[in-house]
């Protein structure tokens, strides 16, 4: 798919004794929409804005197009960054604002109007342009900046959570619309955001940061179904967690499926044997993540028999909650609880049986060993990233 | 029952605010009287000719300490010049320092900043008057004394103070990102302080312009020992004639004294209003 037009080799960034990015590889293809997804913290924005020159790297090095800019001042970078703040200028107009790159550049005063009128049309803006930023709403603000970062034709368009600041509802249309704007303009686009579906929604590719590590890269619908890892699941909504133990089989075992793990049974959960499909594991303790909306929950007396290549798990309803679309249950499965969701409500306190198919179970190997179906609620990484996800 | 009822809080509540304006009112014409009390005062003195104990107003009015104030060897006008030509080199030296210095103290971390700033405090923590004495000396030696530069220079060590703090609380308050989204977009970073930073920053550096250009005009204990008798400024003027007790004198140099300070802040509150209109509301 062509070759890297924005490239990061080793790229490192510190402060002090505190290291916020630990040699960062990344290549970006020319029009491709990244997008940088991580908690508050994992290092996301400061990647971006080591991209875009505001932050010195301490090792490592950026190049656009071959070119190398590491040491660049950010005005001579070819970019432009769209400010989550917005960052307008309070003594300019819309139409100062949106002009003032091409100013910087002396272009001529017919030829800055021109462009600030274009861009005004762009961006639904017109009318506007001898307003200033103090007497638009948050929406137009945000359309302003980025009128602003895109009258210079950047050759990549850096966006620091553009998107946090506006209602929800706005949210929605202008992800749709920074996105059809981007594939129009054929821009690279690099988005730094902390809200899962917006990253799905608008990015070719999703990068997760992890305490200022890459933890997985790949398109939505990669990182969705193939979670590389228990972090990167829990962050894309697998949030129930049960610790299993399994048994890695050698092709040919498992009736005909080809490699297999086999889990084995417990007082909650029957023996089931799913296919390895790729997975990387091992004989031992396994830590098992799966989405609410994946699992299958029906009456204890109907499904108790293991189907195969799906793991069954039997527990107790402790509470039914009704977020929209589905019941959400919680279902306490030994001393773990977990939530699954279901069309038609159970009562608090039924016997239920719960069903997994193997490709919606992501199986990860654990440190430690827990050799029984163990207590442990979803917690740590997956709480953190619930909470981020909701913010 | 019904209307009596729902009728009498309202016209009570009326009669608890008209009653309310009598405190208001007292308090007022109080603070009325504090502030224009002793103005009024010198304006009844500056066109008094014979004004002595149990009289409560002046026996005489007349014009002749004008003349007196006005005349050649009064000094009046010489000083009145000199008071603003000082004041307004202090401004621009203060400013030209302090712009730049408030400028990087904004950027600083916040404890060296406040150490720094602390420092600027210095001069103020020992008294004046053994300081000037010794600038006086040192200023003799390298012939600064009685010259406007050697005035101007003390003035200067003088209003750094809140040059330099009211500039840096200017800065600080601007957003980083603000200089940010120039520079990305291509703006050099002496293009982004000029464009961004300095113009967000203006009434904030107007009203130090102001603390400054007060604080020169007023300033005693420094234009005593440096300037004088060379440099005749405003307060030595006020002081001589209140020290001869001659009221009607120091009375018209304390009006003369008000002209400058009046018409500086009309200026700027001129060059102000766009500025502080379009940060209104952001």
């Amino acid at each position: 798919m062509g070759e890297a037009f924005l490239k990061l080799e080793q790229l490192t960034v510190g402060y002090g004794a505190n290291t916020v990015l630990h040699s960062i590889d990344l290549a970006i293809r020319k029009g491709e929409f990244v997008a940088l997804l991580g908690s508050s913290g994992c290092g996301k924005t400061t990647l971006l804005r080591a991209i875009a020159g505001f932050v010195p790297p301490s090792g490592g090095r950026v190049a656009v197009s071959g070119r190398e800019v590491t040491q660049l001042p950010p005005d001579k970078r070819g970019m432009a960054l769209v400010f989550q703040s917005y960052a307008l200028w309070p003594h300019m107009t819309v139409a100062q604002n949106i002009g003032y790159g091409l100013k910087l550049k002396r272009r001529p005063k017919s030829e800055i109007a021109a462009r600030v009128a274009e861009m005004e049309n762009l961006l639904g803006l017109q009318g506007l342009g001898a307003r200033k930023p103090g007497q638009l709403s948050g929406g137009q603000r945000q359309r302003v900046a980025l009128g602003r970062a895109l009258a210079i034709d950047p050759e990549i368009l850096l966006l620091d959570e553009p998107l946090s600041n506006l209602d929800a509802r706005i949210r929605l249309t202008v992800r749709h619309e920074i996105r059809a704007l981007q594939r129009r303009l054929g821009i690279t686009a690099i988005h730094v955001t902390h809200d899962r579906e917006e990253a799905m929604v608008m990015a070719d590719r999703i990068v997760i940061l992890k305490d200022g590590h890459i933890a997985q890269q790949g398109t939505p619908e990669e990182i969705y179904n193939r979670p590389a890892s228990s972090f990167v699941a829990a962050f894309l909504g697998a949030e129930n967690r049960l610790l299993l133990q399994a048994e890695r089989l050698p092709g040919g075992s498992g009736g005909g499926i080809g490699e297999a793990v086999r889990i084995a049974a417990s007082p909650v959960s029957a023996e089931a044997l799913l296919p390895l499909a790729g997975r990387d594991l091992q004989s031992g303790p396994v830590e098992a993540r799966f989405r609410a909306e994946a699992a299958e929950l029906l009456p204890a007396q109907a499904g108790t028999a293991p189907v195969d290549g799906a793991l069954t798990l039997s527990g107790h309803v402790t509470a039914v909650s009704y977020p929209g679309g589905q019941w959400r249950h919680g279902v306490k499965v030994g001393e773990a609880d977990i939530q699954v969701d279901a069309p038609a409500a159970f009562a608090v306190g039924d016997a239920v049986t719960v069903r997994i198919k193997s490709g919606d179970l992501f199986l990860y190997p654990t440190e430690g060993g827990a050799s029984r179906l163990a207590a442990m609620p979803p917690e740590g990484v997956g709480k953190r990233s619930a909470e981020v996800v909701e913010a | 029952m019904s209307i009596l009822n729902s009728v009498s809080p309202a016209r009570s509540g009326r009669f608890g605010i008209d009653l309310w304006w009598v405190p208001r009112g007292i308090l007022l014409g109080a603070l009325a009287f504090a502030i224009f009390g002793p103005l009024a005062n010198l304006l009844i003195w500056t066109v008094t000719e014979k004004w002595y104990f149990p009289h409560a107003l002046p026996l005489e009015y007349g014009f002749s300490n004008w003349a007196k104030v006005f005349a050649p060897r009064g000094n009046a006008l010489e000083s009145l010049i000199n008071s603003v030509i000082v004041a307004t080199v202090t401004v621009i030296v203060a400013l030209a320092l302090a712009i730049p210095s408030g400028y990087a103290l904004a950027r600083l971390k916040l404890p060296l900043r406040s150490l720094i700033l602390l420092a600027f405090l210095v001069p103020q923590a020992f008294p004046e008057l053994p300081v000037f004495v010794n600038v006086a000396r040192m200023f003799y030696e390298l012939r600064l004394n009685g010259t406007i530069p050697g005035v101007v220079l003390v003035h200067v060590t003088h209003g750094l103070v809140y040059a330099v703090w009211i500039a840096t609380a200017a800065f600080a308050a601007i957003d980083r990102d603000l200089e940010q989204a120039a520079r990305s977009i291509g703006a050099s970073a002496p293009r982004a302080f000029m464009d961004v930073t300095l113009p967000l920053a203006a009434p904030g550096l107007m009203a130090s312009a102001i603390f400054v250009f007060l604080e020169s005009l007023d300033e005693f204990t420094g234009s005593y020992f440096v300037g004088a008798p060379d440099v005749n400024l405003m307060p030595l003027l006020l002081y001589s004639a209140g020290a001869g007790g001659n009221y009607q004198i120091a009375s018209i140099t304390a009006l003369l004294l008000l002209i400058p300070s009046i018409a500086f802040m009309a200026i700027v509150e001129r060059f102000l209003r766009a500025d502080v209109l379009a940060r209104v509301g952001h």
